[in-house]
């Protein structure tokens, strides 16, 4: 009886509520040593979207990312306040496990660092880090993955090359497939583009139009204009703090704060 | 009166050129020498057979085999201690005191001439742990010896591995032995070989500090517990006390082509297997 009632329940399709964020980071302060670089700062990244965020040199940007994915918990000088939670869990709870974590939350970052090894090692060390062995999975996760970053067919013939031999443009392509053979939900890309021609720069934001189908996407970029094209929302932050953060066309035809409007007009960063 | 740029740096390029002319010189020289008064002796026999009356005929096989054994056990027990500690120093501590002391330490331990390390390994190895002048007794002594060198060319190797290389490794999902061992090393490795390559040719050099450790007997080592007499205390020996300068010559091209067949294989197997990668 009871059972059947369950089923029923279960089957019962869920009132259409809000969408729960994948990310939320509450309240949430960040120094190194005594400087303080986030400053409570409130933030939601939800599934499937592209959140931009912008702001001037050494506005704590990559700070914020790298507390997403706790990298910075290998720099002696950090230290943190408040939550971020995956999933409603916190991520800095003593229990999780932190390379688990990092396999969920993927990261690029700003100069392409390829290993210096062949394209195919690159992709697959960290699935085999996960426990993946089997040689057909493993092709087949360094195929998909360069197909999704759009670098499939300049080096299909040559993966045993030298990731560090390719283009800079390439290299920044190697560096995303990489990520994404891990099959993250949540992909940072902190500034990924500032060194790539305008090709290149195509190439990403075109694979990331096909990526937030299937993951959260925070961008990171000193670029307004990439932010305002290649992103649904967007977030100003302005030394260590976040001043707006809306829907991408309303943040840049009508900001609310003034500061942001200087800043997407150019007048200062 | 100012000298025009271009003539200044061409003296300054002729200077050099001297310098390094008169080093390779003086290097090709010491070579040949030796190689001209001992290439003639060399035969099949002198490697393959034990030496006769104190080595004034006969081969030098024993000390082919007491250098191999010493130089083989001393780099096998230095290596990973000292791999190991310039990783500890490097991946696993801040910067502190006791950092400064270790390096401080090895660098000190560097600089001590050999002779004393033979003195301490006697009165160490050889008499209070009882090993008696024997292989492995030498070993220690001079794993000792190339420790530093070891610990230094290691740390230096995996300091130059760009600190990029962690952030990866780390945000691909990495524990920091897997961060440490599946990168940092393997991307230091050419560093870390170079210092082991090294610390072989000091192992097999090494005179004064096998001398006081593993001994001076002329026979086949049995076993590692027994003393022997290195290629390099044997030309000592023959050369000092007058016993035969022509066989002292030989023996000496035998670990000169020895040391160069290290270096050449080395520097091929670096190039070939981490040059590509
Ligand atoms: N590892 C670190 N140690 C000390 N200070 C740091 C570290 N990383 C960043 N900072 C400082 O934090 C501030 C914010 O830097 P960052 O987050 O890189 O800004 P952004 O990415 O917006 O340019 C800067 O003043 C920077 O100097
Ligand atoms: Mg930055």
């Amino acid at each position: 009886m009871t059972q059947v009632m369950e089923q029923i329940v279960q089957s019962v399709p869920q009132p259409a509520g809000p969408v729960p964020a994948k990310m939320v980071v509450e309240d949430f302060s960040a120094s190194f040593g005594e400087m303080q670089v986030l400053k409570r700062v409130n933030l939601q990244i939800m599934p499937c979207e592209r959140l931009a965020i912008i702001g001037p040199a050494s506005s704590g940007k990559t700070t914020l990312m790298r507390s997403l994915n706790r990298l910075n918990d290998m720099e002696p000088q950090f230290s943190r306040e408040g939550r971020i939670q995956l999933d409603g869990h916190d991520i800095y709870h003593p229990q999780t496990d932190v390379p688990a974590l990092r396999r969920r939350v993927g990261m690029v970052y700003a100069v392409p660092t390829p290993l210096p090894w062949s394209i195919y090692e690159n992709i697959t060390y960290g699935p085999r880090l996960a426990g993946v062995t089997s040689r057909q999975r493993l092709d087949a996760l360094v195929e998909s993955s360069l197909r999704a970053s759009f670098l499939w067919d300049e080096v299909k013939d040559r993966l045993d090359m030298p990731g560090t031999d390719l283009s800079g443009g390439q290299q920044q392509r190697l560096c995303l497939s990489r990520v994404l053979a891990l099959e993250p939900e949540v992909l940072l890309l902190d500034e990924p583009c500032s060194g790539l021609d305008p090709i290149s720069t195509a190439r990403i934001e075109e694979a990331m139009v096909e990526l937030k189908r299937k993951y959260s996407i925070v961008l990171v970029t000193n670029n307004t204009k990439q932010a305002a094209r290649a992103s649904d929302r967007t977030a100003f932050f302005l030394m260590g703090e976040l001043i707006e953060c809306g829907p991408t066309v309303e943040l840049f035809t009508n900001p609310k704060h003034q500061r942001t409007s200087d800043y997407i007009t150019g007048h200062f960063g | 009166m100012r000298i025009a740029p271009s003539i200044t740096q061409r003296i300054a390029v002729s200077i050099m050129w001297t310098l390094a002319a008169v080093a390779m010189g003086v290097l090709a020289f010491i070579i040949t020498y030796i190689l001209w008064h001992g290439l003639p002796h060399l035969s099949w026999a002198f490697l393959t057979e034990s030496p006769k009356s104190m080595g004034r005929e006969g081969g030098v096989f024993p000390m082919i085999v007491g250098t191999l054994w010493v130089t083989m056990l001393a780099v096998v027990i230095a290596a990973p201690v000292g791999v190991a500690t310039a990783i500890y120093l490097t991946e696993y501590t801040h910067e502190g005191k006791m950092t400064a002391a270790i390096r401080f330490g090895a660098d000190c331990l560097a600089g001590i001439p050999s002779i004393i390390f033979g003195l301490f390994g006697f009165v160490f190895f050889v008499i209070t742990l009882g090993m008696g002048l024997s292989v492995i007794s030498g070993a220690l002594t001079v794993a000792l010896m190339v420790l530093p060198t070891i610990i230094r060319t290691s740390e230096e190797a995996i300091r130059a591995v760009p600190r990029a290389y962690r952030d990866v490794a780390y945000g691909l999902g990495s524990t920091r032995w897997q961060m440490v061992t599946r990168v940092v090393v393997r991307s230091a490795l050419p560093g870390i070989a170079t210092g082991v390559v090294l610390s072989v040719g000091r192992s097999i050099s090494e005179t004064a500090a096998v001398m006081l450790t593993a001994g001076s007997a002329l026979g086949l080592p049995q076993s590692i517990f027994q003393s022997s007499r290195t290629l390099s205390l044997h030309f000592y020996i023959l050369s000092r006390e007058g016993i035969s300068m022509t066989n002292a010559y030989a023996t000496a091209s035998v670990l000169i082509i020895a040391i160069m067949a290290i270096n050449l294989s080395a520097y091929w197997l670096m190039r070939r297997f981490v040059g590509k990668a």
